[in-house]
């Protein structure tokens, strides 16, 4: 929201330094975006006073004027407009100085005169369309005088970030009555004639026209309300005789000051008021009306409007629509009907002043895709306490400025009227809930700063507050206590450090094992990825978003490598072609009930083994798939403690919990890959809930170790793994360790067999192994492979 | 005998090798020259009691010189190597060293470690929760009212009836007040979820870390008192810290928490918006319709929660003008902003 430091000045009477202000708000309402100085590029140009024009001795056109500009002697300036005239006085640019649309003036001749300067016109100045010639000032500043010193064009805008929670700050009044608690003084609405001044809120118009029945007729308009749910109170006002023309410049001034286009007096009263005091309102042609009647109920489906921006709306029943006696008129506290406007042509004018229900208003606002400064207000909620006064000096404001009298008192329609709600505030609570105790009458004084009235005191130590209506969001106790904590200052409490009770929350054991698993893969030189969970469609059993952004990211991932080949493709685009990344972070699936959700972590590796050294001569070895099993490996011990690894069927490998479920696979990865990329390798798996088990101690061997090498021939079809276990299971409790060291396939092994060299490690816990006990139980062992076909190697 | 001079003399030239040897090659000469088998200079000395006198005195001096020479320069170069010089010389010592990759940690993972380390000494423990959140959970526990305007900055991907991905971590402060009983000290930090297009400053996915004290006579006080150490503990020392107004439907009074900026040290820049302060974290005290949304006595517990963006902070603390360079994972990138000093290289 924008407001004008100049029209915050008006309703506080006092010059405010806008940086001060934006401090203030910041500090004890809601943070400023920023402060936006207007028209501060005319700092360069004066005022400047016309003392003689004479002809230009060779152009009939121009004219040669004698400008005192406030230096000692008089300059001369070269003019073009017909409007220059002597006595007067007008904006005046010396040599030097910048314009906004970016020129600098020269001294420069111009049909053979020295012009030294030149006295502007409002476009050259950026103030708006040429009228007639160069701008005349009625000033009684000195010549040379800043022309920013002289007129009222400086002002600076104000940009706050208001909270949902605070529609009364959307008002130039809600803003200035923060101000006055800050810096003292009191808040008076200005002179509706001239913009300055202030009255104190009385207003002339005495009474209104009360009809709990919740219709009545007010100057020959018959109104009903049909729909009070959705329009709570509603008021009506007739003027006739309204002269509708371009707005006094004070007023246009106003409204161009925080960034609205002036249209005309009458729109641009109502517009005064609802930036004033946050109380939207519509005024529009009696003439256009049918009937004439103002029926408020709901849209009926399919009831069409073409709203003021001239697009066809279609209503329906959720909406509440303002209504002739035929057809709709306005969208309820949005935007009203482009048929309905208020033209040059108008004389009577119907206004209205109404409180909307705010969820009501923003449903229709979504789903008509049409939101205003209107509905903007109402989703917040406005005073609806404060109505009558908004509607007298929006009266007052529109004969003010553009004529028309109202003949009978409007009329008030209220069903049900609401009282100023009270809140009770126990002094104790506060202390309680602040830190420190804060006086009873520090109390009242702050919250009556703000408009809280606090009900003389009772028996009891409560407090009985009256809260304003421009404050719906003050209904209980708590809502207080903020207002007590942040008109005294949050920099005013103490930040010392107080004891604390421990936690009973332990660390959550999913962040323990997510940790450890990140600490363990950046050790093993991989880098840390991090990938949008949302994408294309990469399984049947997806989980498709409702309400997606856009096609290409319609579904949440179920797996994250996807994600990580998207991302490898991305540093091959980059030409880099050592790949290590690694990602830990949650997938999804549809589920047979609800949507599941696990934590999974995965990898991708391509490219070299190690950084090139100079001592392997320029040859680094790719990455193969035995990095790839040791990377698998050595992190599912930590994500899926137990889990076994085994050759998968679709190729890579696949790991097995302990209920033979499958929870992660490793192997080639297709990518779109540029000829000169390492192949990419990768591998995923969930991650199990719950602590991992200490590892036990075993005793540490303090005999020594028998070791052997062995190698064998074996058939191709035969696993290596599958050796191992044979093995395993004939050597018994002796053997320690055993250990591949070398493969061999060419022609000293017969076709369709390899060699494969084990080195093998032999103890027995209490005692020295004898070497020709270990030969005699290898002999044995190796007998026990022959139904495999695998037989010992002769050298 | 000359010949065996002779042959002392090429095995005196023998000498030069040792200082060059390395461990293995040492072994071996110790073993060619002096084994007691077929060393060298053994088979020498054996064959001294064959000689004559003179030129057993001959030959014996120089092979007992020999070997005394050889057993000392093989002892120095032992010694040597043992002291783990040896293996430089002769090397150019300017030649790099043999690498190995090295990895490291997101740079949004570095912050989200070192604010939970920061409140982990401040007796906070750390809990999670799921991205796909109920609405109760999301919004109507924490008091966020229906239809309101409130919910304007919280706009939500759906994937199922009043299922969503959260768009905030509070409702890990919901599941954790049911879970349970006070006193609650906890951090909780997540990925969260708003229907933003991705662009500079946005991202539809993006981390958050929540934080949640409740327990008897917890105040404003012990807010403020809390986040500016931690704030003075993450940044520097001397920062300067102050709160203002703000507003969450489930906090009350709400507050923002900003610092002296790190960039201009608070006379203003483009950083701050010409403020001298950067917004670093909400907070306030836990409101009393969330305590008693999770069956808290909300007359005898108070607490306070905050709520803030590593990502944002790390865009700040390491110069990044746009926040899909986080989501980009350019080995580049994550290279440079690695920790421990990988200095740029992957």
């Amino acid at each position: 929201v924008i407001v004008s430091r100049r029209w915050l000045e008006a309703l506080l009477g006092r010059p405010l330094d806008a940086a001060q202000a934006a401090e203030l708000l910041t500090m004890r309402c809601c943070p400023v975006d920023g402060v936006v100085p207007r028209h501060r590029d005319l700092g360069e140009v004066r005022v400047g006073r016309v003392l003689e024009v004479r002809r230009h001795p060779n152009a009939d056109r121009l004219s040669l004027c004698l400008v005192d500009a406030g230096s000692d002697a008089p300059v001369e300036v070269v003019c073009g407009a017909s409007n220059v005239t002597a006595g007067k006085v007008y904006p005046y640019a010396p040599v030097g100085a910048t314009l906004p649309g970016g020129l600098t003036l020269e001294r420069r001749k111009i049909r053979g005169t020295v012009s030294n300067g030149m006295l502007c016109s409002a476009k050259e100045l950026g103030l708006g369309a040429d009228q007639d010639g160069i701008l005349e000032l009625s000033t009684d500043a000195a010549p040379g005088t800043p022309l920013l010193d002289a007129v009222p064009l400086a002002d600076d805008q104000i940009l706050l970030e208001v909270y949902a929670n605070r529609p009364d700050l959307l008002g130039h009044k809600g803003v200035a009555r923060e101000l006055a608690a800050a810096l003292g003084g009191a808040v008076k609405l200005p002179d509706v004639g001239t913009g300055k001044g202030g009255h104190g809120g009385t207003f002339h118009l005495p009474t209104f026209q009360r009809s709990p029945a919740g219709e009545g007729v007010v100057d020959g308009v018959a109104v009903r309300l049909e729909d009070p749910e959705g329009a709570p109170r509603y008021m009506i006002a007739v003027l006739r005789g309204v002269r509708v023309g371009p707005s006094p410049a004070w007023l246009a001034a106003r409204l161009e000051a925080i960034g609205q286009r002036p249209i005309n007096n009458v729109v641009d009263a109502t517009n005064y008021v609802l930036f004033e005091l946050s109380q939207p309102l519509h005024a529009f042609d009696l003439a256009k009306l049918r009937g004439p009647a103002v029926v408020v109920r709901r849209g009926r489906p399919g009831e069409k409007i073409v709203t003021l921006d001239g697009v066809e709306r279609t209503l329906t029943g959720d909406m509440t629509a303002i209504c002739d006696a035929e057809r709709p008129t306005i969208v309820a506290g949005v935007m009203g009907s482009a048929e309905s406007e208020v033209t040059a042509a108008t004389t009577a004018v119907v206004l209205e002043c109404a409180c909307f229900q705010p969820t009501r208003i923003r449903r229709t606002r979504r789903s008509l895709g049409l939101a205003s400064e209107s509905s903007y207000r109402y989703e917040r909620g406005i005073d609806v306490l404060g109505m009558p006064d908004a509607m007298r000096r929006t009266i007052e404001l529109i004969v003010a400025v553009a004529g028309g009298e109202v003949r009978e008192p409007p009329l008030d329609l209220w069903p049900e009227p609401a009282q100023p709600r009270s809140v009770f505030l126990r002094p104790a609570r506060v202390a309680h809930l602040l830190g420190v105790p804060v006086p009873r009458d520090e109390i009242e004084r702050l919250l009556a700063s703000v408009g809280f009235v606090a009900a003389p005191r009772g028996a009891d130590d409560r407090l009985g507050v009256q809260v304003p209506g421009w404050r719906p969001d003050v209904v209980r106790e708590v809502d207080l206590i903020e207002e007590v904590a942040r008109l005294r200052g949050y920099d005013t409490f103490p930040d010392e450090l107080r004891p604390y009770r421990p936690t009973t929350v332990a660390d959550a054991p999913r962040e323990v094992t997510a940790a450890r698993l990140r600490e363990h893969l950046v050790r093993a030189g991989l880098f840390e990825a991090r990938t949008l969970p949302l994408g294309p469609e990469d399984g049947p059993d997806a989980l498709p978003l409702v309400n997606p952004l856009s096609a290409e990211e319609r579904h949440l991932r179920r797996r994250l490598l996807p994600g990580l080949v998207r991302r490898s493709e991305h540093n091959w685009s980059a030409r880099t072609r050592d790949i290590r990344l690694f990602e830990v972070g949650n997938v999804f699936r549809r589920g047979t009930d609800a949507p599941e959700e696990y934590l999974a972590v995965a990898a991708v590796l391509s490219g070299s083994r190690h950084p090139p050294h100079w001592s392997d001569g320029g040859a680094v070895p790719d990455m193969d798939i035995w990095d790839l099993k040791h990377h698998f490996e050595a992190t599912l011990a930590l994500a899926w403690p137990g889990a076994r690894v085994r050759p998968a069927k679709a190729g890579g490998w696949e790991a097995v919990g302990a209920g033979g479920d499958p929870v992660g696979w490793a192997g080639p990865l297709e990518a779109d890959r540029p000829v000169w990329a390492a192949p990419l390798l990768g591998f995923e798996t969930r991650v199990a809930d719950g602590p991992r088990p200490a590892p036990r101690y075993r005793p540490l061997p303090t005999t020594p170790p028998v070791e052997r090498d062995v190698a064998l021939v074996v058939p191709e079809a035969v696993a290596a793994a599958e050796v191992e276990r044979v093995l395993t299971d004939a050597l018994g409790p002796l053997l320690e360790r055993l250990a591949v060291f070398d493969q061999y396939r060419g022609p000293a092994v017969p076709a369709g067999t390899r060699s494969l060299a084990w080195h093998l490690t032999f103890r027995a816990p209490d005692r020295t192994l004898r070497e020709k006990e270990v030969d005699e139980r290898l002999m044995t062992a190796l007998t026990s492979l022959r139904p495999l076909g695998v037989r010992q190697r002769e050298s | 005998m000359r010949d065996l001079l002779a042959s002392l003399d090429g095995l005196r030239e023998r000498l030069r090798e040792i200082p060059q040897a390395d461990e293995r090659r040492l072994q071996d000469l110790r073993t060619e020259l002096l084994g007691r088998r077929a060393g060298a200079l053994t088979e020498i000395l054996k064959q001294l009691p064959t000689l004559d006198a003179d030129a057993r005195r001959s030959v014996g001096g120089a092979a007992n010189a020999l070997k005394r020479d050889v057993e000392e320069a093989l002892d120095a170069r032992d010694r040597e190597l043992k002291r783990g010089a040896g293996a430089t010389t002769g090397l150019d010592l300017s030649l790099p060293g043999r690498a190995r990759w090295h990895g490291g940690l997101h740079p949004v993972t570095q912050v989200v470690d070192e604010i939970c380390g920061i409140f982990h000494e401040l007796g906070f423990t750390r809990a999670v929760g799921p991205e796909i959140e109920s609405e109760r959970n999301n919004f109507d526990a924490l008091n966020f009212p229906k239809d309101h305007p409130a919910l304007d900055a919280q706009d939500s991907f759906y994937v199922g009836r009043e299922l969503l991905l959260r768009t905030h971590t509070s409702p890990v402060q919901i599941r954790t007040l049911e879970a349970y009983p006070p006193p609650i000290r906890v951090v909780i930090p997540g990925q969260v979820y708003r229907r933003d297009p991705f662009d500079a400053s946005h991202a539809p996915v993006f981390e958050q870390i929540e934080g949640l004290v409740v327990d008897e006579g917890i105040s404003f006080v012990d807010l403020k008192a809390t986040l500016s150490r931690f704030a003075r503990r993450f940044f520097t020392p001397e920062t300067a810290v102050r709160f203002h107004p703000s507003f969450f439907p489930f906090t009350e009074p709400s507050a923002d928490m900003s610092v002296q900026c790190q960039i201009c040290r608070g006379s203003g820049c483009a950083t701050c918006k010409q403020t001298g302060w950067i917004e670093i974290l909400g907070s306030g005290m836990v409101h009393p319709a969330v305590l008693e949304n999770c069956g808290v006595d909300s007359e005898r517990y108070t607490g306070f929660a905050f709520g803030m963006g590593p990502a944002r902070i790390a865009i700040l603390r390491h110069g990044v003008p746009d926040i899909r360079l986080f989501y980009d994972s350019d080995m580049r990138f994550l290279a440079q902003l690695a920790d421990g000093g990988a200095g740029g290289v992957p």
